[in-house]
């Protein structure tokens, strides 16, 4: 039998809602455990398909950064922060955000900014120097959220290929593993800076590879929505049709890589809610060149809410299951790949990230 | 040998560590390390780089507020306190 998992991290700990791939947007046939990780909180929730080990990155006010692991789809769990440092001359790492398990390894996006590398499934780590070894890095400057590597995204075929994401600096790009990284941000506005394009100093929400197109990406950024179709060498804004700008999550399409989703919100300084307070996921099958609002469902009055960067998923079965969380501890799901969605989750402290995975018994 | 008190939030951190435990050192960043060789990571929990004590940790040999340089005697109990903080 299947069983289908909904990974969400949240400011008090992880959670796990587990139920029936057949019943996903049915409210009373999700199973909610949690907090887990001893209610720390949790940017990163996932599980490795290869190994089956889940894996959760964040941060406790008093015992710093780690990445958890549990072996045990979550019912046991240990932590390890063994090699997670910039050395006793280094900043202190404040935070684990993001962990992405790719060809063998484990990558970790951290805060203040940089990426490590496990090969041992998360017992030790280790620095990749490259990326904090850009020209650039003296200019690195945190925006209000810091200076995160958040987003992390490895090419599915080829393992030296790899792209992060960095607040308000950026995308940047390495094609030997790792050793040298190119700053890729070529057509990506910033509306804050008096030269509004320049090479790094972008605020990058997230990023998202196409299905099956691997040289194309979409970014949500600070500044617009965007879509590259050469590895992110120039970037094409798509913002046009969407009610804001600004905004936060971004979904692929598990298989067409036309179709792509997202959540705006109304603006850096304007509450970052969904706009007027009517919840909508808005969705794009033309390479972003037209947008649809999906709202069957969803709370279309007084919805002060928000969606974090991580905080949506696909599971990728077919039809495939859309999930997203908010910054006020609602769940949303969708089995009809976002025609109509019910809220499967609530009360929930507030949701970092959601993620899903598929177990067999 | 000195008695070293752990909080709960951290012993729940290191299957099978105790609240109460007495370890071998001079010093409080000596105890640490003893601790930590005994339930490798708990170094990691308590101090940063430099090595620094982590700003929401509380140490306290025998009564008396310390940091990771402080003395510790044969006979000494060092506290380990997370701060009022968090929320």
């Amino acid at each position: 039998m299947q069983r289908l998992l909904l990974l969400v991290g949240t400011r008090k700990g992880a959670f796990i809602a587990e139920g029936d791939p057949a019943r996903r947007s049915d409210p009373d046939a999700w199973r909610f455990r949690g907090p887990l990780c001893e209610g720390w909180p949790i940017n990163c929730f996932r599980r490795n398909p290869a190994t089956g080990t889940l894996y959760a990155g964040g941060a406790s006010p008093w015992y710093g950064a780690a990445v958890w692991r549990s072996d045990d789809l979550g019912d046991t769990w240990t932590h390890s922060s063994v090699g997670l440092t910039y050395g006793d001359d280094g900043p202190a790492m404040r935070s684990v955000w993001q962990v992405l398990p790719a060809h063998g390894a484990l990558y970790a996006g951290v805060e203040p900014a940089g990426l490590f590398r496990s090969l041992d499934g998360g017992v030790t780590w280790s620095h990749v120097e490259g990326l904090t070894s850009h020209p650039s890095r003296p200019t690195w400057a945190p925006g209000n959220g810091g200076l995160i590597c958040h987003t992390i995204l490895a090419h599915p075929a080829d393992p030296a290929r790899m792209w992060v994401g960095i607040s308000a600096v950026g995308c940047f790009a390495t094609e030997d593993g790792g050793a040298t990284w190119e700053a890729r941000n070529t057509g990506v506005r910033a509306d804050y800076l008096p030269d509004p394009y320049p090479e790094t100093g972008l605020c990058v929400h997230k990023m998202v590879l196409a299905s099956g197109m691997p040289e194309r990406l979409y970014q949500q950024n600070h500044c617009g929505q965007y879509r590259s179709d050469d590895a992110g060498r120039t970037w094409t804004s798509i913002e046009a049709g969407l009610p804001s700008s600004f905004g936060f999550p971004l979904v692929a399409h598990p298989r067409d890589p036309d179709t792509v989703f997202t959540i705006p919100l109304n603006g850096a300084e304007q509450g970052r809610f969904v706009p007027d307070a009517r919840a909508a996921v808005w969705r794009s099958t033309d390479r972003g060149t037209t947008w649809t609002a999906l709202r069957n469902g969803l709370p279309q009055s007084n919805a002060h809410v928000g969606v974090l960067r991580d905080a949506m998923a696909t599971d990728g079965l077919e039809p495939f299951g859309l999930y997203f969380g908010t910054s006020t501890g609602q769940l949303y799901a969708s089995a009809d790949e976002g025609r109509e969605w019910r809220r499967v989750g609530d009360l929930l402290p507030p949701i970092h990230s959601v993620a899903t995975a598929l177990v067999e018994d | 040998m000195p008695t070293v008190v752990l909080p709960r939030s951290l012993v729940a951190l290191f299957p099978g560590a105790e609240r109460h435990v007495a370890v071998e050192g001079s010093t409080v960043l000596g105890v640490i390390e003893a601790l930590d060789a005994r339930w490798p990571g708990v170094r990691d929990r308590l101090c940063g780089p430099g090595p620094a004590l982590r700003p929401f940790i509380n140490l306290y040999v025998d009564g008396a507020p310390a940091d990771l340089t402080s003395p510790v005697g044969a006979g000494s109990t060092v506290h380990v306190l997370p701060a009022v903080a968090g929320g």
